[in-house]
């Protein structure tokens, strides 16, 4: 098959749409376009028996109940619920929510309004590898404490934090777990009971669903979770979410979870094997390191830091055939490298250096193949044209000059 | 965020790339950025004596794309001109010349910087004072 350019590898930013819930959607738009409120005739009852039939879909996919299930525009709604919604709800019991420093942005900048809003949030640091340090954690709970917030899986390193010891220690204290899981929902198997989980967010985008999307996990049982609905009006899902139901989205979603409950096992062999092929390329070039803990993470991810070369520079060797992310974020007006990354303790210039490639369901090995013979022959070029690398080269202590900061 | 054909064909054509001889007394070398922000230009020109022309000019960088062109476009402008025909390029003609956005004019003071020290070096080499720092600020 000839190589179709360009390549997709920042599946960890949104996935394509499976064609197959393309089709599962279509006959809701137009035909089948009823209200799933509508309890008085068929069009409405047609678009209930579709929403609760992907309920169905999305809860097996993680082990829940579907009267679990409340459906959101996307995994951003869903973090902001479950973290003002406990604030809100759990009130009388505590203001303390313990998160951690490499979150993504919708529960760090969450915490950060509950904070202003009174609340008090500890940022756990992470170790070097990325994983947060379980006693610390432990130590982190006071009589204040209401709620554990842990990612399950890292956008940007794709490290899994062990989230079944984590809900254990919360547990032993009495605080509810709630986990970012993103990323990690449909890539790794995820399962609620077992893992613990008493709130989980996540979004259809990332498993070749729709965009607009996303599910709240809400334990209904040992112990019964609520949360404060953060908008007003009719009351849908179980009063925790209002808003019309977002038929088409939702039966999206449930098909997206269908098809990785079937495929994800072979799917995640396939590209742990194809990433470990890219990675392993690629860390033949000198001064070349992969960031975050290598043994405990996601199977299509990885990030690499080529030292001596800056990040966005180097995407521009092949950007209009690669498409990938870096965490250089030289085009920002405070040019702050990746904080994901800063966070792991990587100096500056590694956090400049770097590139996540995100594969998924429709990488190939071709895609493959050609990714790193053209990251490849970049960071050769443009470290000739380093004079980093030319320090280097002659053994100058680049962090015994001193630069001007600008 | 899209660059300028004038940006992609420095990047993909740099001219210039490389390393004078920095003992030699008409070598003038400057240094500027640094890594932690992203940015690193070491810009070099060496002098003709007797004409008081830049004869040669060569550059390194470790950047983005803008700041890879800004020193490639800023050698080019170098090479013929003297040294105080130099100190009169701006960064603001480098911004025009290779169009570049408001989140990158960094890299063009970064190039008018590079320039400015190279000058210094050589004129400190040469038992001239150096230039009072004029810095544009960023």
């Amino acid at each position: 098959m000839e190589l179709k350019l360009p390549i997709y590898l920042d599946n960890n930013a949104t996935t394509p749409m499976d064609p197959r819930v393309l089709d599962a959607m279509l006959p809701y738009f137009v035909e089948k376009f009823g209200n799933a409120a509508s309890r008085n005739h068929s069009f409405g009852w047609v678009a209930e028996e579709a929403v609760d039939y992907a309920r169905e879909q999305v809860a097996k996919l993680i082990n829940a109940d579907p009267k679990e299930i409340i459906f959101t525009s996307g995994a951003t709604e869903a973090d902001n619920l479950a973290l003002k919604g406990v604030y809100e709800m759990y009130a009388s019991k505590g203001n303390h929510i313990i998160t951690c420093t490499t979150e993504h942005k919708a529960v760090l900048d969450t915490c950060k309004h509950i904070e202003k809003l009174g609340g008090v949030v500890t940022y756990l640091p992470v170790q070097p590898d990325g994983l947060i340090d379980l006693e610390e954690l432990e130590k982190a709970i006071t009589d204040k404490t209401i709620l554990i917030s842990i990612m399950y899986g890292n956008n940007e390193i794709g490290v899994l934090q062990d989230v079944q010891a984590i809900s254990k220690i919360a547990h032993k204290h009495g605080v509810l777990f709630f986990t970012d899981a993103t990323q990690a929902v449909g890539k790794v198997p995820v399962d609620v009971i077992a893992d613990g989980i008493d709130l989980m967010a996540f979004s259809g985008h990332k498993i070749y669903g729709p965009k607009g999307v996303g599910v709240l996990y809400v334990r209904r049982k040992n112990p019964r979770v609520k949360v404060t609905s953060q908008m007003d009006g009719g009351g849908h899902e179980r009063g925790m979410r209002s808003g019309t139901l977002n038929v088409p989205g939702i039966v999206g979603l449930g098909k997206a979870c269908e098809l990785c409950m079937q495929e994800m096992d072979s799917e995640a062999k396939r590209l742990s094997k194809m990433r470990d092929r890219l990675e392993s390329s690629l860390k033949e070039l000198e001064e070349s390191y992969v960031n975050g803990n290598v043994n405990h993470r996601l199977p299509h991810t990885t990030n690499i830091s080529f030292k001596y070369v800056e990040g966005e520079g180097l995407m521009m060797g092949f950007n209009k055939d690669i498409a990938l992310s870096s965490g250089s974020a030289c085009t920002s007006a405070s040019l702050e490298p990746s904080y994901v990354l800063k966070a792991l303790g990587l100096g500056d210039d590694l956090a400049h250096s770097s590139l996540r490639f995100g594969l998924g369901r429709f990488t190939t090995d071709e895609q493959i193949d050609f990714t790193i013979n053209a990251v490849k022959s970049t960071v050769t070029k443009l470290r000739e044209m380093s004079p980093l690398w030319e320090m280097f080269k002659e053994g100058v202590d680049i962090n015994a000059i001193e630069w001007a900061h600008h | 965020m899209a660059y300028s054909e004038k940006v992609i064909d420095h990047y993909a054509n740099p001219k210039n790339v490389g390393t004078l001889d920095k003992a030699k007394s008409n070598v003038g070398t400057g240094l500027v950025g640094a890594p932690e922000c992203g940015d690193v230009m070491r810009l070099q020109i060496e002098v003709d004596e007797a004409s008081g022309i830049i004869s040669d000019a060569k550059f390194k960088t470790f950047g983005c794309g803008s700041a890879i062109a800004s020193s490639s476009l800023a050698t080019e402008w170098l090479k013929g001109k003297t040294v105080d025909q130099a100190l009169a390029i701006d960064n603001m003609d480098i911004v025009e010349e290779l169009n570049l956005p408001p989140v990158k004019i960094h890299c063009s003071v970064l190039a008018e910087d590079a320039i400015k020290a190279a000058i210094n070096d050589y004129r400190t080499k040469n038992g001239l004072p150096a230039l009072a720092e004029e810095k544009a600020a960023h």
